[in-house]
C-alpha cells in the first residue's frame, strides 16, 4: 500500500509525484512507456542538443519536470500497463507479462489525452499516422518523413509543421480544414486570447515558420480523402472550387485532442459533453477530486488545456490529494493552490479561442457513408446510419448491431464519432446518447497475466534505475 | 518513407521481421524500428484482409500488431533487442470471434 498511486507520468502525473513528494506522501508511478515524460516530453531525457533544437523549447522544457522526478520517494513503475482500476484504491497492471496490482490509498488519473478520431476515407491506409505519432517518431527516434502531407487543423499542426521544416523535411503541403467562418466566431474569444497572447504570439511564430519554408497551405479543405492501394499515396480535396491532389508518402491528420476517459469511464464516473470542444470530460471539481472519494484526475485527462495547464492541475490536485491524507491541513492547501490557480487561469485564457478557430471539420463529425469508422472491426459511418435506422439509439447497442468498438482498441478511435453519429441520425442530444459502457481489462491482457497477478505491496517489479543521475 | 535525421550514432541491434533481417538503433520500438527499414504494411485486417501499420504510436489504437513468441502485441509497445522474432500476424487472436 502507498499513499498515492499515480496513472500516467506525463506533465499532470509527474507533477503531482513530485508536489506529493514534497509533502512527505509516499507515490507510485505508473506509466506505460519506458521513460517518464507522457507524450508531450517523450524521450526528453534521452534527447541530445540537436534533437532539442528541432522539437522546440516547449519540448526541452520538459526536461527539468523529468529529471525533477528523480527522487527516493517516488516509486516509478515503468512500461506498466494498467488495465483496471478500482474505487477501493486498487490498480491492476501488467509489466512484461506479469500482472502486479498495487494498492494507493488515494488515486491520481493523470492520462492525459488521445488524438480526435479523424474518419476520412483512406485513414486507415499505412503510412497514414497521426500527426501525435510523426512527433513520437522524431522524439523517441529522430525519423522524419519526407513527402509528406499535413491534413486537418489546430495548432499542434503548425508544431509539427515547424518542426519538419527545422529538420529539414519540409512537409509537401499543409491541408488545413478550418474555414473563414471558424476565424470570425473566434473573434468574440479574442480578449481571451489576448490574455493568453504567449501562447498566441508562438503559434503566429510556427505559422510564420512554415511560410518562410514555402510550405503551400491550403485553406478550409473540403472533400478530403486519401487514395492509395497498399498505403498512402495522395490526398484528394477541395479547395476554393478547385479540385486537388497532391501525391505523397506520408499523410499526418490531426484535428485536435480529447481526453481519453478510458478509466474514468470503468469507474462508472459521470461524463458531461463538452459543446466547445466536442468531446466527452468526467465531471470533477476545481482540484480534479471526483463524486468518488478515492479518486482524483488531473491534467488533459479531465479536460483538455495543454502541458503546461497540465502541470499546474497536477500540483493542485496533488494538494487536494494530500488534504485528504492528512498531510497538509486545509490552510497549507490554499497557500499552495492560491498561486497555480492564478497561473492556471493565464494558462485557460486562450483556449476558447483556439477551440473555436480550430474546430473539428464538420466532414470527420459526420463522415460519407463509405468512410470506416471503427478501424479495428472495420464498420463504416453508413453501417452506423443503418443501425440508427432500424432502432439503434446507443453506442452499446451498436457493439451487437455489428461489432463497432469491440476490437482491440475498444472504442478509443470510433468512440466519439459513433456518439456524433448515432445522435445526429436520432435527433438526440450527444449526452443523452452518451459513450461505449468501458469495462476492465483496459487493454487486453492474456489468461497467462490474469494468472500471474500477484500483490506487489508498492515494490516496483524492476529496481529503480539511477542511470539517469 | 521514414528517415533517420541523425545519420550516425546509437548502438545497432539486428532482429528479423517475416524473416527478413533488419538493422534497427537500440531504443527504437518495433514499429519505429520496421519503419525505419521502410516496411509500410505490418498485417492484413481479418474483415477484408486490407493492409494496416502503425497509427497513433503510443499503445492506443492497436493498428501495429504483430507476433512475437506466439503472441500478439503491439510493435509500437515492444523495444527491439537483439536477434529478436517478429512475425506477421496471420490472425489478430485478440477478438472473441477467433475462440468461436
Amino acid at each position: 500500500m502507498v499513499d498515492i498511486v499515480i496513472i500516467g507520468a506525463g506533465p499532470a502525473g509527474m507533477a503531482a509525484a513530485i508536489q506529493a513528494d514534497e509533502c512527505g506522501a509516499s507515490v507510485m508511478l505508473l506509466d506505460e512507456q519506458q521513460e517518464q515524460g507522457g507524450q508531450i516530453y517523450r524521450n526528453v531525457l534521452n534527447a541530445d542538443t540537436a534533437r532539442l533544437a528541432v522539437m522546440g523549447d516547449d519540448y526541452a522544457a520538459g526536461q527539468s519536470l523529468a529529471s525533477a522526478l528523480d527522487r527516493p520517494g517516488v516509486l516509478r513503475e515503468l512500461s506498466a500497463t494498467v488495465w483496471r482500476v478500482d474505487p477501493d484504491g486498487t490498480v491492476t497492471y501488467s509489466v512484461k507479462g506479469v500482472a502486479r496490482q498495487v494498492i494507493g490509498r488515494q488515486i491520481i488519473v493523470a492520462t492525459g489525452a488521445l488524438e480526435r478520431p479523424v474518419p476520412l476515407p483512406g485513414w486507415t491506409l499505412p503510412d497514414v499516422l497521426t500527426a501525435g505519432a510523426a512527433q513520437i517518431l522524431m522524439k523517441s527516434n529522430g525519423l522524419v518523413a519526407d513527402n509528406a502531407v499535413l491534413v486537418g487543423c489546430g495548432p499542434l499542426l503548425y508544431l509539427l509543421a515547424a518542426q519538419m521544416c527545422l529538420a529539414g523535411a519540409a512537409p509537401k503541403a499543409l491541408v488545413e480544414t478550418q474555414t473563414r467562418g471558424d476565424t470570425w466566431r473566434s473573434l468574440k474569444y479574442g480578449m481571451g486570447a489576448l490574455r493568453g497572447w504567449r501562447t498566441l504570439s508562438k503559434g503566429l511564430g510556427l505559422i510564420a515558420a512554415v511560410r518562410r519554408a514555402g510550405v503551400p497551405r491550403y485553406k478550409a479543405a473540403t472533400d478530403v480523402r486519401i487514395t492509395g492501394t497498399d498505403s498512402a499515396e495522395a490526398v484528394m480535396f477541395s479547395c476554393g472550387g478547385t479540385a486537388r491532389e497532391i501525391a505523397c508518402d506520408n499523410v499526418f491528420l490531426h484535428q485536435g485532442v480529447v481526453p481519453n476517459t478510458q478509466i474514468s469511464r470503468s469507474l462508472g464516473l459521470e461524463h458531461r459533453w463538452n459543446h466547445r470542444q466536442r468531446c466527452f470530460e468526467p465531471v470533477v471539481d476545481v482540484m480534479g477530486a471526483t463524486r468518488l472519494e478515492r479518486i482524483h484526475i488531473a491534467g488533459d485527462g479531465a479536460a483538455i488545456n495543454g502541458a503546461k495547464a497540465a502541470e499546474l492541475q497536477g500540483r493542485v490536485t496533488a494538494c487536494d490529494v494530500l488534504v485528504k491524507l492528512g498531510r497538509i491541513d486545509p490552510a497549507r492547501r490554499h497557500n499552495l493552490v492560491r498561486p497555480l490557480m492564478r497561473a492556471l487561469a493565464g494558462q485557460m485564457a486562450v483556449r476558447p479561442f483556439l477551440d473555436a478557430l480550430y474546430p473539428p471539420s464538420a466532414e470527420i463529425l459526420r463522415p460519407a457513408d463509405d468512410t470506416p469508422v471503427c478501424r479495428c472491426e472495420e464498420v463504416t459511418a453508413g453501417d452506423i446510419r443503418n443501425y440508427a435506422r432500424i432502432g439503434c439509439v446507443g453506442p452499446n447497442q451498436t457493439k451487437a448491431f455489428g461489432r463497432s468498438g469491440m476490437g482491440p482498441c475498444q472504442g478509443r478511435y470510433c468512440g466519439l464519432t459513433v456518439t456524433e453519429i448515432l445522435a445526429k441520425e436520432n435527433d438526440m442530444s450527444l449526452q443523452k446518447i452518451g459513450s461505449y459502457r468501458v469495462r476492465a481489462p483496459l487493454k487486453p491482457v492474456t489468461l497467462g497475466e490474469l494468472a500471474s497477478l500477484a500483490e506487489t505491496n508498492g515494490t516496483p517489479t524492476v529496481e529503480e534505475d539511477h542511470s539517469h543521475d | 518513407m521514414f528517415r533517420r535525421l541523425e545519420t550516425t550514432g546509437g548502438d545497432h541491434v539486428e532482429f528479423e521481421f517475416d524473416g527478413r533481417r533488419i538493422v534497427a538503433r537500440r531504443g527504437d520500438s518495433v514499429a519505429a524500428a520496421l519503419l525505419a527499414a521502410g516496411i509500410k504494411s505490418f498485417r492484413t485486417t481479418q474483415k477484408s484482409g486490407a493492409a494496416r501499420g502503425p497509427f497513433c504510436m503510443m499503445g492506443a489504437c492497436f493498428d501495429c500488431l504483430v507476433e512475437i513468441d506466439g503472441e500478439t502485441v503491439q510493435a509500437c509497445a515492444v523495444p527491439v533487442s537483439q536477434d529478436l522474432l517478429v512475425g506477421r500476424c496471420k490472425q489478430v487472436s485478440l477478438s472473441p470471434r477467433d475462440e468461436q
